[in-house]
């Protein structure tokens, strides 16, 4: 099954280099593993922007937006067996937050792929 | 969190875990089969004791201080008296000295020792149903169990199988090693060829009875990929994982609802995964930046390309394909390649070209009894307006073909010749 991981803080600020560094060696793990598939860090709010409709109105607002409460930091798509391979997997991931990032609080959400069969 | 819960969870983090843990038994003990019988074990208290104490924070951590503690009892225990392993129990000792905490999960490169293991699990000498097991078992991290199902075999077949092999590996002391220079590509092509065998045979399965049929397939893929990434330099690597990276990403569009088969052509290709057939383009792009364009599994993915590249049936590029099976016919003489050619010809050249193909087929003694060759001529004959002959020849492919779909749309195609004959 294919699982988009979202991870989202209310923290602001870029992670400690320590984090950094196990991060990627934990990315270049499971690359080599053959799990992880895609992933990347987004940028900050202020630099994005929302198209919505709302009322029956599309409408453009530019970032930073001051109704969010927990911004999305970055996302991974990954190839696993199932939920509890994705749970394990996240487990870990934030393990390494918990461990190198003191203070910081967030939440990883994993979701699973609509059309990626089984 | 029930019993079956923790089991499942405690099996998610073994997949993880367990290569790392075999390779690093095998770098101490030198012994890939007893690394794997003691990671077992380790695997076994885990699931003994996690239920009761909850999975502990770095189940990974623990299940390397539980399986290099059993490796040092089985040193202890065994042939203390002989020099080497003292050493090597020394060694160990030390090492665990000077590492208290083993969450060193993320530090040490496993890509080597990964390679290495493959090698082992796919070694030549094993046969290629034994080293399919044993990589599945090793490697993926399924249970015998798992692997019995997924190849609808008995468990005591797997599991003699996996004994076997280990026992094999046991008594030839093989070196537990990665071949380098030539040796390196007659060895990995042994291993390519068990990760597609896993691969087809989950792809080939009537899908949706049972989860890990379609399992196989992901765990080719993994390989594919972790293949790909260890040894990146390998154009048939990347060949391999492009050709099923491709093939994969036409699942959903493969079964109608009522679970039957739909022809590629027939399939509706806003379900094929884009996301995935990128993936496959960007494998063989690394194929032909690394000049291996010409080898087996990547002229058969660049076959696969072409029809992932058309954005409707008509579209096909089939002069292409034609070409690329001409080119996989001078490397690998096998009378399905031609076959396959023939219906490639009849798409871009017409049927008479096609034909003549074929009519060089019929004496063919690996295609005897089989239907795709009478099914094929049929049709050409049919579109060269040769009536009488295609409707013998689609009754001839409808008594050979193997399943109910497959007859009755031999039969249909034979009466509508008939009528065609008789209008005609």
């Amino acid at each position: 099954m294919r699982f988009m991981f979202i991870v989202k803080s209310a923290h602001p600020g870029p992670p400690t280099p320590e984090l950094l560094e196990a991060m990627n060696k934990l990315a270049d793990r499971e690359i080599k593993a053959g799990r992880l598939l895609d992933m990347g860090g987004l940028t900050p709010l202020v630099t994005g922007a929302q198209v919505r409709i709302a009322d029956g109105q599309l409408g453009v607002v530019d970032g930073p937006f001051v109704e969010a409460k927990e911004v999305i930091g970055g996302y991974a798509i990954f190839e696993l067996p199932g939920k509890e391979e994705a749970v394990a997997s996240a487990t870990e991931f934030m393990q390494l937050h918990k461990d190198l990032f003191p203070g910081w609080e967030g939440v990883c959400e994993l979701r699973a792929f609509a059309s990626s069969g089984s | 969190m029930t019993a079956a819960d923790a089991h499942r969870a405690i099996l998610a983090v073994w997949r993880i875990e367990q290569p790392r843990l075999i390779t690093s038994l095998a770098r101490m003990l030198r012994d890939v089969p007893l690394a794997e019988d003691l990671t077992q074990e380790a695997l076994l208290a885990a699931l003994e004791r996690w239920p009761v104490t909850g999975v502990p924070e770095k189940p990974g951590a623990w299940l390397m201080a539980s399986a290099k503690r059993r490796a040092l009892d089985h040193l202890r225990r065994g042939r203390m008296l002989e020099r080497k392993h003292e050493m090597i129990a020394w060694d160990m000792e030390e090492q665990q000295q000077a590492m208290p905490d083993l969450d060193s999960a993320l530090d040490d490169d496993i890509g080597d020792e990964l390679l290495r293991l493959i090698f082992t699990a796919c070694h030549p000498r094993l046969s290629r149903e034994a080293r399919a097991a044993l990589t599945l078992r090793m490697i993926c991290g399924l249970t015998t169990e798992e692997i019995a199902r997924a190849f609808l075999l008995p468990n005591a077949t797997i599991a003699q199988r996996i004994v076997r092999a280990k026992r094999t590996l046991s008594e030839s002391g093989l070196a537990y090693e990665t071949p380098r220079g030539q040796e390196l590509s007659e060895r990995l092509s042994s291993v390519l060829e068990v990760v597609y065998l896993v691969f087809n045979e989950g792809y080939t399965a009537a899908s949706g009875l049972d989860w890990l049929r379609p399992q196989l397939c992901n765990e080719a893929l993994r390989l594919g990929r972790v293949l790909a990434s260890i040894a990146p330099h390998e154009p048939e690597a990347h060949g391999l994982l492009a050709l099923m990276e491709l093939n994969a990403s036409r699942t959903a569009a493969r079964i109608d609802a009522a679970g039957e088969p739909i022809l590629m052509l027939d399939q509706n290709r806003a379900l094929w995964d884009q996301f995935q057939i990128r993936r496959g383009m960007q494998a063989l792009g690394r194929v032909r930046e690394l000049g291996g364009a010409g080898g087996v599994y990547a002229l058969q993915a660049a076959i696969i390309a072409c029809h992932t590249q058309a954005r409707t049936a008509g579209e096909t590029d089939w002069s292409r394909i034609s070409g690329l099976y001409a080119e996989l016919a001078a490397i690998v003489r096998s009378p399905i390649v031609d076959l396959n050619r023939a219906v490639a010809v009849g798409m871009a050249e017409g049927p008479e070209a096609a034909l003549a193909i074929v009519n060089r087929l019929v004496c063919e003694p690996a295609l005897t009894g089989y239907h795709l060759l009478p099914s094929v001529r049929g049709d050409l004959l049919h579109r060269l307006g040769r009536y009488e002959e295609a409707r013998a020849e689609f009754a001839a492919a409808a008594a050979l073909a193997g399943n109910r779909r497959e007859r009755n749309l031999l039969m249909r195609r034979a009466a509508d010749a008939a009528d065609a004959a008789m209008s005609a």
